[in-house]
Parts: structure tokens; C-alpha cells; sequence
């Protein structure tokens, strides 16, 4: 099957800083795809390429077998998007807005409108400016769960919403995807809500993606934490490939091991004799925030 | 007074925001008001010409009754609208520098830190007060140094500034009493409107001995006008309108205790649950209708207005080779009524193009707005977006100059028996104007096509034109300086000879720049 999206090499300048450095973004069909990065990462950069309100200075993006620039129109028949900041029309009410941006988009399932107003508790008779910030999320998400779309492009659509709703949130992306086969690009910050949704992800920093796979795959990169009591000096172990920050406090050896380069470290432990060792699962958090930091020591 | 915490540095901030404008439209005013003494001295040398220019019963309207023949007086009955402009400007700064601020949730960002209670309220009427007396003050030096008395210079100065705080005032009480800041301006603006029609209603039955002239003396802008500059200066005024002031700002602050932050008085009213709206031109109407009929009600009263004053005028002209003059060069037609009119028809033409362009700006407004996006994310095209707003940018001028032309018609074709002739006549000479509004919100079209950050250079053109117009009024002005301005270029109507010629190269120059700032809008980024 074709991906729904992808990109190559996308570079978009603002002047002088370089807002995305060579971007290259696959979204499968049918995927709930997680799209995480640092503030600034140039996230929301490539979601308007993808939807045709900015142009790419280099390189090349499909959407849906479209040139996301000149097929615009045509093109957003098909999918919805919900930006992280929703702004509304102050005098018209939520009910009002969702319709006027559902018909623009083709169409709006009356039926399927409601069960969401119930769903995200939303009442859509308050005036846009009456609205705290969750609620005028809830409005586009409403609107764009309510059309009958491929494609989803969602930019941190969670930002105000309180737990229980984003617990509505996760169940509805979950049914589009499972039940409607959607595709869904996420991009988010909060990591529960990456794991629990996305079956791949890509995380970008400074307009590049730095990694993209599975969650799975993803963990091979963290690092495992190691301390250990050892019999013997502690020859060699620095030189081994996979080992950092190696340091000893009060007689024990403290270090983090590359998850892949875990066996021939171990095997060099024994070999000098270990008394106690103490080993830390690799987190997710920690690979992000290692993937996050500006000068990443990879 | 730990409720007027941080308001100094409030004070800052507002001084900061409005650096540029502040200082713009103080500088103006006192430019403009100073301007008049020389060139209405020059206009009326004489006390008899400048009686019998006052005592027309449409100028009456406008200005109200001439409190005496000499020129101070004069000048100042001739400023008479003047003052409303600066209570309007006070009271749209502090809406917005307070109401705003709420709605936008700034006010809550800041009211967060160090800020007292009623530190945002303060600090805009300080600051609005402040500048009002700085305007009085440069006023007053200003009128002065023309050779006209001290103590009337001093007056006019506080016939401006006493407009100004009360209705600053004004504004302070409307924006606690609506969520709304656009809500807010509409009832100070209404205020604002009620007391010229008062004073209006009033000085025009005072005028016909009628029974209704102690309406004025309801309408605030009637106690500031009855200061009397340069004749008895009743200073006992200034002390009622300071007194007014103060009451209001007691109400605001009364009001504003007993509400939250962001909340109004005045209940929100809640909306329908679906929608009708369902096309980029639905939404457009929607966000434009209100524009639109501000804009045609008003250009429909000034119709009314120059209307009735059109025969007046005509018969002081007869007698006043320099007011002939002076309104040949605006018209140049032959007729005398004709060249007043058609001098009129351009400066509603002026306003028109105002009108054109701030409604070609709503697009800047959603786009910096984001509002913007979501609707572009739909299967609606720039093209379609764009159309939808440029309709309203283009025919609602249109509709605008329709209801002048039609209303000054009615209004002059009653007063001298002919509305069939008079009728046609104007509906045509109003929409003559089009071409050069056109040229205008074109030029807006293309800034906020290829320079959308720029966007408030579009108010450039309907300013530059403005300004030419009044100079080449009032003084002759070399050709090329004229030739700027579109309106310069129109056929002087009523009157004048037709040649399309002109008119064709407007409508290209319009229809290619416009299109040009299109085809910039499709290949930019958005927002941007």
C-alpha cells in the first residue's frame, strides 16, 4: 500500500534560520503515526507544508498521492486537521463553527456530531468567546472527527484538555484507526499518549529526523544503567564499544551501556568478577530527552 | 492603594504599544485645527461673511449655533467636530487598552503579576487623560501663537480635552459592562452618536425657534461646545464636564469591583447549537455584515447632511468669491451648487475608500488572527477565501456610496422641489467614485498579497489622497502632487463632462494590481 504521506528532504528557511534542514517523513496508510520533537522543531513547519498553507523551499511532499501545494483544495476533502492554538470566531457559537467548517470540508454526519458533543462534553451553544482554551480544542477535534476523511493531521491536539478528556481523545483516534482504518499523523508531546496510540514514530530536532521505527525498534537505541561491585580492576571496560559516562563512586562502577552492546559488556563484568550489580531498564523518557538535548552525544 | 499596583509600569506599556499613534493623531488634530485659523481668516476677512456663512441651517446642524463674528470664534465653530473626534479616539483607547486586554487574556497573563485590581483601568485613563491634556496644552499654544487671545486659546484647548476625558470616561463604563470589546465600542460609540444627534436636534430647533431646543443641553458635546471660546469663555463648564468625568470613572471602577476578570456585566447570549453557515462567502457575510451596515447608515446621514446644506451653501456662494474659489478647485464644475457637490462627492468618495480598505484588512485579521487556518484547511481554496472577502471590500463601498447618492438625492431634491432630476443625478456622481476606491483597496490587495507583515502601509493611499484632497481645498497645489491621488482623475460630478477614458485606466489599474496582489497571496505562505 502506498504511504499516505511522505516526505523528502524538505527544507524550509525564514530568513536565516532553517525552520526544517532535509526532512523526510513517511506515514504509512492506515497508521497512527507519532510526529515528537523539542519546541522550535519545525513540527508544525511540516504540518503546513503537508497541508499547502506553506511552501517548501527544496525538496518534495506527497499527501495522499498529492502535491500537497497545488492539489490543496482537492486534496483537504479528504483529510481534517486540528492545530495545537484554535482560534475562533468570537460571535459564533461552537455548534456554528463546527458545521460551517465540516460543509466547507464536504459534509458533516449529523448523527456522528452529536455522539461527539456527548463524548468530549461539549456545549455548543456558548458564543467561541466563552470558550476556555480545552473547550476550543474540542471544537476542532470535533469538527475534524466528525468528517469522513482518510486523513487526520492532528498538531498537539491534546494541549488543554483535561485527563479525562484526553481519555475520550485516545479512545476516538483509537476507533478511527481500528475500526475506520484512518490514518492519523500525531504530533505530541506527551509520551503515555505516544505509546498508547502510534504504532510508529519519528522524532525530529532542528528540522531533521533523527529517528523513525516502531516504539520497539526505538528501545533498542536507549541505554541501560549499570552499577556494579566489582572483584577486580575495572581494565578495559571503557574501551568497550556501547559504554559511557563511566565513572566510580566509593569503590562501585557506575555506567550506561548501549541496550544493543549489553552481552559483550556483561561477559567483560564477569570475567573480572562482579560482587553485586544493580541494572536500570532503558525508559523511553530517557531516549527522548537524550534525542531532545540540542548537542545529542549519540 | 495596593489595588493601583503596577500601574505605572502599565502606564509604560501603553506608552510603549502606542508610541507611534498617540503622538500621530495628537500632532494631527492640533495641525489641522491650527491650519484653519489662517485659511479661514482668509476665506472670511470680514465678521458679515462669517455670520452669514454660520447661520445656514445645515451648518447649524453640523456645528451648531456661532457664538460670535470674531475669529476665534469663527475658527472654533468651524472645528465644532473636532471634539468628537477626539471623544471618539479617547474612547476607542481606553476599550482598547482595557476591555481588549480582557478578551484577549492578556490582562489575565499580566493581573497575574504585581498588578493591583484596578491598575489596567488607571493606567488606560491616565493615560488617555494625559494625553488629552498634552493635546489641550500644544492646543492652545498652538491657536495662540496664531494672534489669537490667550484666554480663548486656552478655552478651545479645554473644549477638546473636556470631550475627550468624558468620553474616555464613557468608555471606561462601557468596557465593564460587555465581554465583548466589540460590543463595549458599540455602546460608547452609541453614546458618543446620541449626544451629536442631541446637540444636533437641539441647535437646529433653537435655530427655527423651536420647542425642542433644551435638548442640548442633555448632550455632553453641547456643555463643551458652550464654553464659548474667544467670546465669554465660561470656564463654570469646564468644571461641569471635569465633574461628569469624575462621576463616571467612580461608576467604571464601582462596576468593576463587582464583576470577574473577563466577564461582563451584560450576560453573553448563547448561540444556536447547528449552524446555517456553510461556505467561505456565508462566513464572510457573517463577519462582515455589521461593517457594512455602520458604513451605509453612516454614508446615508451624511448624504442627508450635505444634501440639505447643498442650497444654503449655494446661495453664500453667490456672494463669496472665495469660498467659489475654493470649492472650484475641489469640483471645478460650473455650477455653483454643482462644484459644492461634487466637491462633496469626493470627499465621501475619500471616506469610502477608508471603508474599502479596512474591509480588504479583515483578511489580514484572520490570517494574524489563525482563524485563517482552519478554513483553509477545508476544500476552500485561497481563491475562494479571498473572493469572499473581496467582495464585501469591493461592492460594500459600493452599497456605502449607493445610500450617499441615493440620500443626498432625496435630501437636496426636496429642498428645491426636483427629486426625479436630482436623484439620478447623485446616485451617478457617487458611484463615479468606485474607480478610484477601487485603485485603492487593489493596492491594499496587493500589500497584503506580498507584504502581508505590512499590511497597515494599505492605509497609506486612503491618507495620502485624504491629505492632498484637503490641501489642494484650501491652497493651489502643483499638478504632479494631484496627479497622486486617483480622485484627482475622476470627472467632477455632479456637473462636469463625462470622458470614460480616465475611468477605464482606473478600473485596469485596478483590476491588474488586485490581481497581481492575488496571484502574490496564492504563491505566499499563509499564515505568514
Amino acid at each position: 500500500m502506498p504511504a499516505a504521506i511522505s516526505t523528502e528532504g524538505l527544507v524550509k528557511r525564514f530568513g536565516r534560520t532553517h525552520a526544517l534542514d532535509g526532512l523526510d517523513l513517511t506515514v504509512r496508510t492506515g497508521e497512527v503515526h507519532g510526529f515528537l520533537g523539542p519546541n522550535g522543531a519545525g513540527k508544525t513547519t511540516t504540518i503546513r507544508i503537508l497541508l499547502g498553507m506553506t511552501r517548501s523551499d527544496e525538496g518534495k511532499a506527497v499527501v495522499l498521492d498529492g502535491d500537497p501545494w497545488t492539489d490543496a483544495t482537492e486534496l483537504h476533502r479528504r483529510l481534517a486537521y486540528v492545530p495545537g492554538d484554535v482560534t475562533l470566531w468570537p460571535n459564533l457559537s461552537g455548534g456554528e463553527a463546527i458545521d460551517l467548517l465540516g460543509r466547507m470540508r464536504g459534509g458533516v454526519d449529523k448523527k456522528r456530531k452529536a455522539e461527539l458533543l456527548e463524548r468530549f462534553d461539549l456545549d455548543p451553544r456558548k458564543k467561541a468567546r466563552a470558550y476556555s482554551k480545552g473547550n476550543r480544542q474540542k471544537v476542532a477535534l470535533v469538527a475534524a472527527f466528525a468528517s469522513d476523511v482518510e486523513l487526520l493531521l492532528l498538531d498537539e491536539p491534546t494541549s488543554g484538555l483535561d485527563p479525562l478528556m484526553e481519555e475520550v481523545f485516545r479512545e476516538v483516534v483509537q476507533e478511527i484507526s481500528d475500526r475506520d482504518g484512518r490514518t492519523v499523523l500525531l504530533s505530541s508531546h506527551i509520551l503515555s499518549e505516544v505509546e498508547a496510540l502510534c504504532d510508529r514514530v519519528t522524532i525530529i530536532r532542528a528540522g531533521r529526523a533523527v529517528e523513525s521505527g516502531t516504539l520497539n525498534e526505538l528501545r533498542h537505541l536507549t541505554r541501560t544503567s549499570i552499577q556494579a561491585e566489582l572483584v577486580g580492576p575495572m581494565d578495559g571496560l571503557a574501551q568497550l564499544t556501547g559504554v559511557h559516562d563511566l565513572k566510580t563512586i566509593d569503590g562501585r562502577v557506575q555506567f550506561d551501556v548501549d541496550t544493543d552492546e549489553i552481552n559483550p559488556v556483561l561477559r567483560r563484568l564477569t570475567e573480572i568478577g562482579v560482587r553485586s550489580l544493580v541494572s536500570q531498564p532503558p525508559s523511553l523518557e530517557e531516549l527522548f530527552l537524550r534525542l531532545y538535548e540540542p548537542e545529542a552525544v549519540r | 492603594m495596593k489595588s493601583l499596583a503596577g500601574t505605572g509600569g502599565l502606564i509604560r506599556l501603553i506608552l510603549r504599544r502606542d508610541r507611534v499613534v498617540l503622538p500621530l493623531w495628537i500632532v494631527l488634530l492640533v495641525a489641522i485645527s491650527v491650519s484653519y485659523v489662517q485659511e479661514y481668516g482668509d476665506l472670511f476677512p470680514t465678521p458679515e461673511s462669517r455670520v452669514k456663512y454660520a447661520s445656514n441651517a445645515g451648518f447649524i446642524t453640523l456645528y451648531g449655533e456661532l457664538s460670535g463674528p470674531s475669529l476665534g470664534e469663527f475658527v472654533t465653530w468651524r472645528l465644532g467636530f473636532v471634539p468628537v473626534m477626539v471623544g471618539l479616539i479617547s474612547l476607542l483607547t481606553i476599550i482598547r487598552h482595557t476591555r481588549v486586554e480582557e478578551e484577549t487574556g492578556r490582562r489575565e497573563l499580566l493581573g497575574a503579576t504585581v498588578v493591583g485590581r484596578h491598575a489596567q483601568l488607571a493606567a488606560a485613563l491616565i493615560t488617555v487623560l494625559g494625553a488629552n491634556l498634552v493635546l489641550a496644552v500644544l492646543l492652545a499654544l498652538g491657536m495662540h501663537s496664531q494672534d489669537l487671545p490667550l484666554a480663548g486659546s486656552v478655552a478651545i484647548g479645554i473644549v477638546y480635552a473636556g470631550t475627550g476625558w468624558l468620553f474616555a470616561a464613557i468608555g471606561a463604563v462601557a468596557a465593564q459592562l460587555t465581554a465583548s470589546a466589540g460590543a463595549a465600542r458599540g455602546i460608547a460609540i452609541g453614546v458618543l452618536g446620541g449626544a451629536y444627534v442631541l446637540r444636533a436636534a437641539g441647535d437646529t430647533s433653537a435655530h427655527t425657534d423651536g420647542p425642542l431646543a433644551w435638548l442640548s443641553y442633555l448632550s455632553p458635546i453641547a456643555w463643551a461646545q458652550r464654553i464659548h471660546p474667544y467670546a465669554d469663555n465660561r470656564w463654570w463648564l469646564a468644571v461641569v464636564l471635569l465633574a461628569a468625568t469624575v462621576l463616571l470613572v467612580i461608576t467604571a471602577v464601582s462596576l468593576a469591583v463587582r464583576r470577574d476578570v473577563g466577564a461582563g456585566l451584560l450576560p453573553d447570549r448563547l448561540g444556536p447549537t447547528d449552524g446555517t453557515l456553510g461556505s467561505p462567502l456565508a462566513l464572510a457575510w457573517r463577519l462582515h455584515r455589521g461593517l457594512l451596515a455602520a458604513w451605509t447608515v453612516g454614508f446615508a446621514l451624511l448624504g442627508l447632511l450635505f444634501g440639505g446644506v447643498a442650497e444654503g451653501v449655494g446661495d453664500m456662494m453667490r456672494d463669496d468669491p472665495g469660498i467659489q474659489e475654493m470649492f472650484q478647485r475641489m469640483g471645478g464644475a460650473a455650477g455653483l451648487i454643482d462644484s459644492f457637490l461634487a466637491g462633496v462627492m469626493m470627499l465621501v468618495g475619500l471616506i469610502a475608500s477608508a471603508y474599502a480598505v479596512q474591509a480588504t484588512l479583515r483578511m489580514r485579521v484572520e490570517e494574524s488572527s489563525g482563524r485563517v487556518e482552519p478554513v483553509l484547511a477545508t476544500a476552500t481554496s485561497r481563491w475562494q477565501w479571498a473572493a469572499s472577502h473581496l467582495v464585501f471590500s469591493l461592492l460594500g463601498p459600493a452599497v456605502a456610496l449607493l445610500a450617499a447618492g441615493v440620500a443626498e438625492g432625496l435630501a437636496y431634491g426636496a429642498a428645491i422641489g426636483d427629486v426625479g432630476g436630482q436623484l439620478p443625478r447623485l446616485v451617478g456622481a457617487a458611484l463615479t467614485q468606485l474607480p478610484a476606491v477601487w485603485v485603492l483597496a487593489a493596492i491594499a490587495i496587493a500589500i497584503f498579497g506580498f507584504f502581508p507583515q505590512a499590511s497597515m502601509a494599505s492605509w497609506a493611499g486612503p491618507t495620502v489622497c485624504i491629505l492632498i484632497g484637503l490641501v489642494s481645498a484650501g491652497v493651489s497645489t502643483a499638478d504632479w502632487i494631484r496627479d497622486i491621488s486617483p480622485f484627482t482623475h475622476l470627472p467632477s460630478l455632479p456637473g462636469g463632462s463625462v470622458s470614460a477614458g480616465p475611468l477605464i485606466v482606473l478600473l485596469a489599474i485596478a483590476v491588474v494590481v488586485g490581481l497581481a496582489g492575488l496571484v502574490g497571496l496564492r504563491r505566499r505562505d499563509l499564515p505568514a
